[in-house]
């Protein structure tokens, strides 16, 4: 317990901690204030107006589309207007009243059901930053100063201590994550209360907001896991930015190589997609080449749909081959 | 007396893309409880990786090692609490201050925080124990180290270079405080290039040159073994220097001429067997002065380091290797 003590201490003496925290903190509360100034609740007032104008807009479109039902018919067949229209007048496109959503004419207003997904994402990707930051300074700065050598003297036992600082740091970022998750779920659900819609929030969809939440703090500690570990094998801090470079320039040469040799989805080996698709749960890949799959000479694209679950495998094996190395090398390698 | 510390047979090779390097080749050390033990040798022959690898940081080839009686590495997490050590330079996290870096130690062995202040006093650091580490001078961190190793109240302290970038006055202030920590009954093993130091704090040394042992016992028994028993004799003015030299030599001395009036003789029973050779001559002394040999002359001798005019000594030239070739296959 007194190591776990002192790397509590540690963690949180660190100013880029506290910096990098409260930086987060800041562009969260900067984000909900944008927010909230840009939005607002609609009247009943607003609503009927609006209402009003999308069937207005509607019956317009109806009128047009009578007009021209009427000009085909009349064109004499074989004629210059004749090859305005299709062949079957009724053809024509004729406007339905629910294509006319009285939403587009309200003033910009929070709809929580549908926009707070994408709020989630974003926080999950600034915590994911924060952490994989706060994980790669905290050991890194610590094998860079020698501070890590003088720990092991007083603990000559490399994987406890090593372990240690790892489980301290995400158990206290698990908790912040919770912390904040929790704090900008609910100053969302306020900003819809007054500034926007909390219709259609059943416990369904509540339900539904958890789990991609849970999945946010699994990118949040994955990040955080990654970061610490990448510079714990680099002993230096300098090793996980360096990481984050090289991983997009293989990112870039993986992708160009994918197209070149013909292979299909070359999106699918894109670590940042995963990430996209852990959030969102699937995302549908198509590939437009359209190698004699047509259909009426359009193409038809072939799919690949990418699931959660599959973006979550490939993530954990990331994640369990960088910090399996990072152990095995603190395990075997000199202390110099 | 117990041994505290004991090793045989140490080897450490490191191995890169130039080839192989033995830094230890089969070493050997012994420190006996309660005493100052000096570790000396030539720079890399092979101290700090002794050092490292007794304290879990290096680990070794082969060997073995013990310390308090247990056998490290294995057992090294159940004496880490009694042995208290500082390894080369001092390396701390700079933006912390003194008093949160030995308080986060402290936290980590598990030792009372309330000792912190008593060790920054020891050191002399208390009135500076709130500034950040990256302000402090080489000396100041060294001071530090020396503190975070006394922390744990040790039974055993290895310092490797305690006096690095000391200033004159801390230097004495060490040497007093190992003479204190040792009187109190702490075995301290003390690695240093300042030999004049050791040779005065420490009962006893080992020296190591290409990674093995070269010499070891008591500071007495090391300067005896090597003590060539000459003496200089000093004449008075216009005594014939050639027919003095002369009379000695027929006694079976060997006779070196220095400068006007002065030789330096060897290999004669005693001071006394030359003012009596000599006085039956009649000539007449001024002075006689046994040359005592210092643990510097001893170790540039015993390493093979001695410079030489005219020659830039690379570090791993030694006697050792010269003859072993311990280095470099």
């Amino acid at each position: 317990m007194s190591l776990v003590r002192a790397e509590t201490r540690r963690l949180f003496r660190r100013r880029l901690t506290s910096v990098l925290l409260i930086g987060v903190v800041l562009v969260l509360a900067a984000f909900a204030a944008g927010t909230f100034a840009s939005n607002q609740k609609a009247t009943p007032a607003q609503v009927a107006a609006a209402k009003q104008e999308a069937m207005r807009q509607y019956q317009q479109a109806a009128a047009d589309a009578g007009v021209q039902k009427l000009r085909c018919q009349a064109a004499a067949p074989g004629s210059a207007e004749a090859a305005d229209f299709p062949p079957n007048c009724a053809d024509i496109y004729t406007p339905r009243p629910s294509e006319f959503d009285y939403a587009w004419f309200l003033p910009e207003t929070f709809d929580l059901r549908h926009e707070f997904p994408e709020m989630i994402a974003l926080f999950a990707l600034l915590m994911a930053a924060a952490a994989y930051l706060i994980g790669a300074t905290f050991v890194g700065a610590e094998w860079h100063s020698g501070a890590m050598m003088n720990l092991l003297l007083w603990r000559p036992q490399r994987l406890v201590v090593l372990g240690t600082k790892l489980g301290v740091f995400l158990g206290w970022l698990a908790g912040a994550t919770v912390l904040l998750g929790a704090a900008w779920a609910g100053t969302f659900r306020l900003i819809a209360e007054f500034r926007g819609d909390t219709g259609g929030m059943t416990s369904g969809v509540w339900q539904s907001f958890g789990l991609m939440g849970l999945r946010g703090l699994g990118l949040v500690l994955a990040a955080g896991a990654i970061g610490f570990a990448l510079a714990s094998l680099g002993r230096h801090t300098g090793m996980a930015l360096g990481a984050l470079i090289g991983l997009t320039a293989v990112q870039i040469g993986v992708y160009v190589l994918a197209g070149f040799s013909g292979l299909q989805f070359p999106e699918a080996y894109l670590v940042p997609l995963w990430g996209y698709v852990w959030l969102y749960q699937r995302e549908v890949l198509e590939d437009w080449s359209c190698d004699g799959v047509t259909t009426g000479g359009g193409c038809m694209p072939e799919t690949f749909t990418m699931t959660w679950q599959m973006a979550g495998v490939g993530s954990a094996v990331v994640l369990a081959v960088v910090v399996g190395a990072a152990m095995w090398a603190m395990r075997v390698r000199d202390v110099n | 007396m117990t041994p505290v510390l004991e090793i045989s047979g140490l080897r450490k090779t490191y191995r890169s893309r130039k080839g192989a390097r033995n830094a230890l080749d089969g070493f050997d050390m012994v420190v006996e409880a309660g005493q100052v033990h000096g570790f000396l040798g030539p720079n890399g022959s092979g101290k700090t990786t002794t050092l490292r690898t007794l304290l879990g940081l290096i680990q070794p080839d082969g060997g073995h090692m013990t310390l308090l009686g247990r056998e490290v590495p294995r057992h090294l997490p159940e004496v880490a609490g009694r042995v208290g050590a500082i390894v080369e330079s001092p390396q701390f996290f700079g933006r912390f201050t003194a008093e949160t870096t030995l308080s986060l130690l402290a936290d980590a062995g598990g030792v009372d925080r309330g000792r912190v202040p008593e060790v920054l006093d020891l050191v002399g650091l208390r009135d500076r124990a709130k500034e950040k580490v990256k302000t402090y001078s080489l000396g100041m961190k060294q001071r530090l180290a020396v503190a975070s190793a006394l922390l744990k109240k040790p039974t055993l302290l290895i310092l490797d270079e305690p006096a690095n970038g000391l200033d004159p006055g801390g230097i004495r202030e060490m040497r007093t405080l190992m003479r204190d920590l040792s009187a109190s009954g702490m075995t301290v093993l003390l690695s240093s290039h300042i030999l004049a130091e050791i040779q005065l704090i420490c009962d006893s040394v080992t020296i190591i040159s290409a990674g093995r042992r070269i010499t070891a016992g008591s500071v007495a028994e090391v300067l005896a073994r090597h003590d060539s028993g000459a003496v200089r004799v000093r004449l008075e003015p216009d005594t014939d220097q050639e027919e003095a030299a002369r009379i000695l030599r027929e006694a079976g001395a060997q006779v070196t001429v220095e400068t006007a009036g002065q030789l330096t003789v060897r290999d004669v029973t005693g001071p006394a067997q030359i003012t009596r050779l000599l006085a039956q001559r009649e000539i007449y002394l001024c002075e006689l002065t046994p040359i005592a040999a210092d643990l510097e002359d001893v170790f540039l001798e015993l390493t093979g380091t001695t410079p030489v005019e005219g020659h830039h000594r690379q570090v791993d030239e030694n006697a050792l290797a010269a003859s072993q070739d311990g280095w470099g296959r």
